[in-house]
């Protein structure tokens, strides 16, 4: 009787249940035959425009933006992106390398024509205070982290193309870990230091009347004699100022490069990259110059940021009108060559 | 060769997020990684239109132009991978990419971000063994030759992955069955002197399917 029963339930269950599913159909047919385009038009459609695409190229969000990502600040496409490569890859590299081998090579030529510029006159071994210690310690700081930060620079830039090959994943690897590294760490406090020479000499670095003359004479390669110079010459004058300009340039694109914490998006990424990469470069070349006209290209320019003391007539030639001040305060080589050590007792300097 | 790629027809993607669920399930990739993502435009208004977005494995990639190690290869495929034990975490890459792929564990102070994590088109990575391999760049589904699981389990099939030319032929198929001339990414040509045949086409196609 109860199995009968239950029987006829499922029955009556699969029944209604075919009955249903039958009606489905029936409904889905009867749709089909009645759909109403606007109806269609309206939901199965997405209405993003030519516009919406544009505005999307042009790397605009409007308030109705969203974004599945966790604090995602993006757009949909990153369009200033490909801009930036082609900057980078295709101006920035090729004339990067042509500006620094440029002037590797004017510099060698300029040498095999005029070779080092040797003093005029024999010297009187007296010396006169240039450079105290702490300005040394400074200029050399400055220099050690400028030169290891250039070849860093340059392998970020250049290196893939050299040393991968070279000498194979494992080793590459390491190397632009450490390059990078180095780099990132060392840049703030070359910032800080270069920032601190650049107060300290500030005085010695305020342009005159006289250098533009130096200029005419292009620093005394143009026409006879040595051209006008105070404590420092237009020449030197014009690198200080380089380096207070383009310099603090690089400076401040590297720590908005290095510090991303704060938050700053890849545009101001990219702009930094930029003029991170120029000013770089072309400080490395201008470098160069510097760096040969301070060793082999100058007779006693060197011993000058190595010891504190140039020779007098050294002084006399190269940078006349200083000369004329501080005449009177001349010392012998032993006296020098003792207070160099020391923490300059006697003589003070002045400019 | 195959050249895989992705396309997101936006006209069906329905923001679900399931491509999003499935990648960081498939992948296991790091808290705070997301390596796809679903842009909604003008959300809530008339015109909304959402997309899937994650690294599109360009032909000529960006990331691959601008790294400063090389540690970009594309594979046989036209996928493109990265050696992580050569990735310095300079963020390159991310201000190059058009698609905002890349990303970063974290974003500290000297330049600190870690190794770079981006879809692999679940091909998984250079590594010495396959537990490597999942640890640093997630599944390798291409090697047991499946597709990617974010287009797999897209539950309208907007996002597609594969051969470029069997994507494409896919995505032409369905631009012919909706009936209209720019029927792909953008909107039904209200205005024309057709509106009326070409609504008609609409509704008939909506009835089959598109």
């Amino acid at each position: 009787m109860s199995k009968q029963k239950r029987t006829m339930t499922l029955t009556g269950w699969l029944a209604i249940m075919l009955m249903m599913v039958m009606s489905l159909g029936f409904a889905s047919q009867a749709m089909a035959q009645s759909a109403d385009p606007e109806r269609e038009l309206t939901t199965s459609v997405g209405a993003a425009t030519p516009d919406t695409w544009r505005q999307v190229r042009s790397g605009e969000t409007g308030p109705n933006f969203r974004d599945s990502r966790a604090e995602s600040t993006y757009n949909l496409i990153n369009a200033s992106g490909e801009s930036w490569r082609q900057i980078r890859n295709r101006w920035v590299s090729p004339f990067g390398l042509i500006a620094i081998g440029g002037m590797l090579g004017l510099i060698t030529l300029f040498y095999l024509i005029f070779g080092r510029k040797e003093l005029d006159e024999p010297r009187t071994g007296r010396k006169l205070l240039r450079w105290t210690l702490l300005e040394r310690s400074l200029h050399w700081t400055v220099a050690t982290l400028f030169i290891v930060l250039a070849l860093t620079g340059l392998n970020l830039l250049f290196g893939k193309f050299v040393f991968r090959g070279l000498l194979g994943d494992a080793f590459w690897g390491a190397m632009i870990s450490g390059t990078k590294i180095l780099h990132n760490y060392l840049g703030p406090i070359f910032g800080v230091l270069l920032v601190i020479l650049l107060a300290k000499l500030f005085w010695h670095n305020i342009p005159r009347k006289h250098d533009l003359t130096w200029f005419k004479k292009g620093g005394g390669l143009i026409g006879k004699g040595h051209a006008d110079a105070g404590f420092a010459n237009a020449g030197e004058k014009g690198w200080y100022w380089l380096l207070a300009t383009a310099g603090i340039a690089v400076i401040a694109s590297g720590l908005v490069l290095d510090f991303p914490n704060y938050g700053q998006g890849r545009d101001t990424m990219q702009w930094a990259n930029v003029i991170h990469a120029v000013g770089a470069l072309g400080l490395t070349a201008v470098a160069l110059g510097h760096i040969y006209i301070g060793t082999v290209g100058t007779e006693g320019s060197l011993e000058g940021m190595a010891t504190g003391y140039v020779d007098e007539c050294w002084a006399k030639e190269h940078h006349n009108l200083w000369y004329e001040e501080v005449k009177d305060k001349t010392v012998s080589a032993e006296e020098a060559g003792r207070s160099g050590l020391d923490d300059e007792p006697a003589p003070q300097r002045t400019s | 060769m195959a050249q895989m790629k992705f396309m997101c027809d936006a006209e069906r993607c329905i923001e679900c997020n399931g491509c999003v669920t499935a990648c960081k399930n498939a992948n296991e990739v790091e808290w705070g990684v997301q390596r796809r993502r679903v842009v909604t435009l003008n959300d809530g208004e008339a015109s909304e239109v959402s997309i899937s977005v994650a690294c599109m494995h360009c032909d000529d990639a960006p990331c691959m132009a601008v790294c400063p190690t090389d540690c970009f290869y594309k594979t046989d495929d036209g996928i493109v991978l990265h050696d992580k034990d050569l990735c310095i975490g300079c963020g390159y890459c991310l201000y190059a990419c058009p698609f905002g792929a890349p990303q970063f564990l974290k974003q500290s102070a000297f330049g600190e971000r870690g190794k770079m994590d981006k879809c692999t088109f679940c091909a998984g990575g250079p590594a010495d063994s396959k537990e490597e391999e999942y640890e640093k760049y997630g599944a390798n589904r291409i090697a047991e030759g499946k597709l990617p699981l974010c287009a797999e389990m897209c539950s309208t099939k907007a996002l597609l992955a594969g051969d470029a030319q069997t994507v494409a032929d896919i995505f032409r198929q369905r631009v012919v069955h909706r009936g209209h001339k720019d029927g792909a990414w953008s909107e039904v040509n209200r205005q024309g002197p057709d509106t009326a045949a070409a609504m008609d086409h609409l509704a008939y196609d909506a009835t089959r399917q598109g």
